[in-house]
């Protein structure tokens, strides 16, 4: 028998990497992969909460499900985002991409 | 300990550890690699979880598509970063505080509430099956909506991933 609380360190503690992940890392892809880690870690809590608190319904699988549908649009368009600066400028690096800052 | 637990720690750990990877590792392709096996390590503790279902979307969804892409866009910018010099911005020690800091105030936030260390129910007979999720997914009274807005939305990234991505002669 697991407790919940395992899961919610791990997803913690997996939420809490991809967040570095995204703020520290300079490659536009590397950032992306760190929004794919905290993405993991919500589905992680998602079903957790649904195998421990709501085992009657189908709310947070349903909800799971969802969050699999945003997360694959939400990497094609950044990839294909990417691809295109990558074209124009020959850079994936976050901080070269400035042309729209002040 | 159980088995059930000694496979758990099993899993976090590589599920962690290969996460730690992706964002400290130079070459992009390595990193997409160790996000295939950081993935891998969720898709088992779905099955612990009792849901094999997402086990098998998190590696046709996730191993399959998502990871290839990766994969394909780390190959196609390569020679533009070239994996050598810093890998991370000047302000990393904030970002690495600021991590730190999310996972220190959920982790509080957490061992606070009342039902952190609860043991999960069994499974009872009534319990839903795949059937159930799949009809509340198309049943107007359930989510239904949520189900066809995230259908538009794939239609709506794909068509934006195709024209972003289509070669325009500059």
């Amino acid at each position: 028998m697991i407790p919940l609380s395992w899961y919610l360190i791990l997803s913690a503690a997996l939420f809490s990497i991809g967040l570095y992940g995204v703020l520290a890392r300079k490659n536009a892809i590397a950032i992306l992969m760190g929004v794919e880690l905290m993405l993991n870690a919500v589905n992680i809590n998602l079903v957790a909460f649904w195998r421990y608190l709501d085992l009657k319904t189908v709310a947070g699988q349903a909800f799971a499900l969802m969050v699999f549908a945003v997360a694959a649009a939400e990497v094609a368009v950044g990839l294909a985002l990417i691809i295109s600066v990558y074209r124009r400028r020959k850079t994936v690096a976050a901080d070269e991409l400035d042309l729209m800052k002040w | 300990m159980t088995l059930e637990q000694v496979l758990f720690l099993v899993f976090a750990v590589v599920t962690l550890g290969s996460a730690l990877m992706v964002v400290t590792e130079h070459k992009m392709i390595r990193a997409a690699l160790w996000l295939i096996l950081a993935l891998f390590g969720v898709a088992a503790l779905y099955v612990l979880l009792n849901v094999g279902f997402f086990a098998v979307m998190q590696v046709v969804v996730y191993i399959g598509a998502i990871a290839i892409l990766f994969i394909f866009a780390a190959m196609l910018t390569r020679k533009s970063m070239e994996d050598i010099g810093p890998q991370v911005n000047s302000g990393w020690p904030a970002a690495a505080l600021i991590g730190a800091l999310v996972f220190v105030s959920l982790a509080w936030m957490f061992s606070r509430w009342s039902s952190f260390a609860v043991l999960p129910p069994a499974l009872a007979d009534d319990t839903p099956a795949l059937q159930q999720l799949g009809v509340a997914l198309v049943s107007p009274d359930a989510y239904v909506i949520p189900f066809e807005i995230a259908s538009v939305l794939l239609v709506a990234a794909m068509v934006g991933a195709l024209y972003a991505a289509w070669g325009k002669n500059e």
